[in-house]
């Protein structure tokens, strides 16, 4: 896909008169908003209203339809394409009430324009659900007009006019015109305020297998362009010295050998580190090599990760006394617990996200003007944080917003710390560009992790043998600076095991410390389902039930209807209940987040102590599937995700240095791990929901509860066979 | 100094030493860049190209030994293997980010063109040092026995 400018159609006739409730929907609730205000409200609000230009043209059909002369149809994406499928699914969804040829369709990267998109964040696997109204809204209007260009000019009733493929007809005369004949025409007629659109039973395109992706041809042939593969006239290459240890800062460098370095250019002290700039990336690698450096470390963390441990135990238990706050009570939690108490904890390293493509960035600053190119999915913030580094206004900063080889919540930072130090580097160089560019250690050693957590669980069961008094602590960093930390209580806040629960007190302390934590692929899920679905299923053995059982009662007691018809699938999809050969067991879990819910179980055996898991059965319910093909790779994306967390993923400190720097030292599952997976679709008439992070959460506790099955002994920590 | 390497058929002349690793002479000299820096250091195969037809991980390759080989990268790879690998991945919906799948593609054209009809453990031997963190691997599975099928068809 390239970036195309919007259409240079001379007309303006479609109002962006959705600008407004954008900014009054997408600005309020979750934690974006939040992250804003922290900043500062005055400058950036200001700064956002003035982002975009003043000159952008919609064109005749509005900002998302852009149709040629020829009649061939371009769909502009405002979301970023980082492997999640976007693309096609928000396509389609203007294609299906457009009734345009979907398989002759094109999409097309927006660029970063607020006037025309609004805040353009992909985050929080809402790009489906967000987009599902107002989009289908835009491809109907667009039809309409078609419609109304036709009866006019055959003189018949509009509601005998039929569009299909981009063919519009009138049956009975036998009458039929192309896009393309009637494009002028359409172009006159105004949109309607209210445009009708299909009902479910009327789509297709969408829910059918025609919906594919449309970047595979590039990205099977080596031709994606990747921020890496950006060239400039004239550009350079940097690389940053960072501190080794979070909280560290520079105190003297020496930059007499790395200047030396044929093809190195300058070298300087940024706010985050030393950059050296050189002709090319090797160049600056080896500048970076030569420097040397003395930091000051008297602020900065010294700790080592089992210290660290130690120490969020303690706060759990209240040993080490910090702030915690209640996210859920009932009943009187005064009363000390009695009766038979189940208690457990469980440990959770940092991760790294580790995207194929290491972060890079390129920016040219031309005194007011910067033009930058990125695979931002926050591009709305990257654009507003990099005029504030620049010092210009936003209006001033044009984002190339590129496919990003990947990013699970790295590319989506509040400070978008990679971005502001390309800018920052890029003011220094005499209006030449600059690609900065991370080595993979600087991406791993680099931060803004998923946060360490420790979960620690004391449960009493009711005669009936459910949950009847559950206390929870979560001790874990602020994902934002500030809050209550609801990140890393969603998934247990809310839970449906504490139906049968009179007494409830649920609590989570955020301890602060200078390892930077951030958004990674599930955010709070990747460690609450863990937590939530490994104490049922031990809760279940408690009970002396069958853990498919023990769900199903607390779900039908908390009226949790859409997990019940998940579990139901799952169990009847996985074969729950029956033989395996001997030495293999299955696990379940099912969690619901980002409005999906998703039910895995997952086939497992220890080989001579090597975890082997075989197979995974999902069931999922995101409402309407757009594409079902995506929601599968999702699926099988999100479970080998999860699934290399949960095997071999850890982020560990030494004295405050991180240990784990490349692939070797943490490592995702290659192809000889992968399960099989197999995706099942609940059919649904809800609004579709969101499926880039939902599959990761429910993978380590299915394996977890199938070891557990295997072994009985329950998993304390993670990643598996790892004392924390 | 100066180093004369073959590429795609062609004979490039690239002024950087011979220490340099090949990935940075095919990106940075020849701007090739749909061979991608994924880690240095041979551990994740994003920048797989073949030399004399083996793959190798050009991260770890350096100048001076490329220099003495026949280097192909993705935006040289024909044939009908590769046209078979790349039908079948667009026909897969393989590529998800697909920063890995030039690394992946070179990888598996490789073990096709030395092994018609590939088995799993066969696929897992040749594919195991190609890293994909959006975890298509199940369907580069099926896509190389997909293009070993249309290619067995066709002879
Ligand atoms: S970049 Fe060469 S193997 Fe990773
Ligand atoms: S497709 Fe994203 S890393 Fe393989």
């Amino acid at each position: 896909m390239t970036d195309t400018p919007p259409s240079d159609t001379p007309k303006r006739r479609f109002r962006l008169t959705r600008r407004r409730m954008i900014l009054g929907s997408g600005l309020v609730g979750g934690a974006l908003v939040v992250g804003y205000t922290a900043m500062n409200p005055m400058q950036v609000g200001g700064a956002l209203l003035t982002a975009g230009g003043p000159d952008f043209d919609p064109g005749p059909f509005g900002p998302y339809i852009r149709i040629d002369a020829d009649g061939g149809v371009a769909i502009v994406n405002p979301q970023q394409e980082m492997g999640q499928g976007i693309h096609a699914a928000l396509a389609a969804m203007i294609a299906e009430e457009l009734d345009a040829d979907w398989d002759t369709v094109r999409v097309v990267d927006a660029r970063v324009n607020f006037a025309a998109y609004g805040p353009q964040m992909t985050a929080g696997s809402h790009a489906v659900a967000y987009h599902w109204d107002k989009l289908r809204k835009t491809g109907a209007a667009a039809r309409s007009m078609f419609v109304d260009a036709a009866a006019l000019r055959w003189q018949v009733p509009r509601r005998l006019i039929t569009v299909q493929n981009g063919v519009v007809s009138h049956p009975q005369s036998n009458r039929s015109a192309s896009f393309a004949e009637l494009l002028t025409d359409a172009a006159r007629h105004a949109p309607p305020r209210e445009p009708v659109l299909k009902r479910p039973e009327e789509f297709r395109l969408i829910g059918t297998d025609r919906v594919r992706r449309k970047d595979c041809g590039p990205k099977s042939t080596g031709r994606q362009v990747y921020t890496q593969d950006i060239q400039r006239p004239d550009m350079l290459v940097a690389m940053v010295a960072h501190s080794p240890r979070f909280g560290g800062m520079l105190k003297r460098f020496d930059d007499r050998d790395a200047r030396r370095i044929k093809g190195v250019v300058d070298v300087f002290a940024i706010e985050t580190g030393v950059a050296v700039l050189a002709q090319d990336t090797l160049a600056a690698r080896r500048g970076r090599d030569a420097l040397r450096i003395e930091w000051d470390d008297s602020a900065a963390e010294r700790r080592s990760s089992p210290e660290l441990t130690a120490w969020y135990r303690d706060i759990a238990v209240g040993r080490a006394v910090i702030d915690a706050t209640s996210f859920e009570t009932r009943g009187d939690i005064e009363q000390p617990q009695t009766g038979d108490r189940f208690e457990t904890t469980i440990d959770f390293p940092y991760l790294a996200h580790a995207p194929m493509e290491p972060l890079d960035c390129v920016a040219q600053v031309r005194g007011w003007d910067v033009d930058i190119w990125s695979g931002s999915h926050l591009a709305t913030l990257d654009q507003v944080q990099a005029a504030l580094t620049a010092r210009t206004i936003p209006g001033r900063v044009k984002l190339h917003v590129l496919p990003a080889g990947g990013s699970f919540g790295r590319r989506g930072l509040m400070s978008c710390d990679y971005l502001v130090e390309c800018v920052r580097i890029a003011r220094r160089t005499g209006h030449r560009p600059v690609k900065l560019m991370w080595t993979r250690e600087d991406e791993m050693t680099g931060g803004y992790y998923r946060p360490m957590v420790h979960h620690q669980a004391s449960i009493v069961l009711g005669a009936d043998g459910l949950p009847s008094d559950w206390r929870h602590r979560i001790v874990a960093q602020r994902l934002i600076p500030v809050g209550d930390n609801p990140q890393n209580s969603e998934g247990v806040a809310g839970s449906p095991y504490f139906a049968a629960a009179n007494t409830l007190d649920c609590r989570i302390a955020s301890p602060e410390l200078p390892v930077s934590v951030s958004f990674w692929r599930s955010v709070g899920h990747s460690h609450t389902a863990m937590a939530m679905e490994h104490i049922v299923d031990q809760l279940a053995r408690r009970a002396r039930r069958d853990p498919a059982e023990y769900r199903r009662a607390l779900y039908q007691k908390a009226g949790a209807t859409g997990r019940l018809r998940v579990l139901e699938a799952l169990c009847t999809r996985a074969g729950w209940g029956k033989p395996l050969e001997d030495g293999w067991a299955r696990g379940m879990a099912l969690h619901d987040c980002f409005g999906t819910i998703v039910g895995q179980v997952a086939e497992v055996r220890l080989d001579s102590g090597r975890l082997v898991v075989r197979r995974v059965v999902a069931v999922v319910d995101c409402g309407i599937a757009v594409s079902p093909d995506q929601v599968a790779a999702q699926m099988e994306g999100g479970i080998g995700f999860g699934l290399s967390a949960a095997l071999h993923g850890a982020i560990t400190l030494k004295d405050g240095v991180v240990q784990e720097d490349n692939f070797d030292s943490y490592a995702p599952v290659r192809m000889d791990e992968m399960p099989l997976v197999e995706t099942h679709i609940l059919p649904s008439t809800r609004p579709p929901t969101g499926m880039g992070e939902p599959g990761v959460p429910p993978i380590a506790p299915a394996v977890a509860n199938a070891l557990f099955a295997l072994t009985g002994t329950p998993t304390r920590s993670l990643p598996f066979g790892r004392q924390a | 100094m100066t180093h004369s390497l073959f590429v795609n058929g062609r004979l490039h002349s690239v002024d950087t030493d011979g220490d340099a690793p090949l990935l940075w002479v095919l990106r940075d000299h020849l701007r090739l860049t749909g061979t991608k820096y994924g880690c240095g250091k041979a551990q994740c195969g994003a920048c797989t190209v073949h030399a004399d037809g083996q793959p190798v991980r050009s991260c770890s390759l350096s100048l001076a030994d490329a220099a003495t080989s026949r280097i192909e990268t993705i935006e040289g790879a024909a044939g009908p293997e590769a046209e078979a690998l790349t039908a079948a991945w667009v026909a897969r919906g393989v590529p998800q980010c697909g920063f890995c799948q030039s690394g992946q593609l070179m990888s598996a054209l490789a073990l096709l063109r030395a092994n018609s009809a590939p088995t799993d453990a066969d696929i897992d031997a040749a594919m195991s040092g190609n890293l994909c963190r959006c975890a298509t691997y199940n369907r580069i599975r099926a896509g190389i026995h997909d293009a070993a099928a249309a290619l067995g068809d066709r002879s």
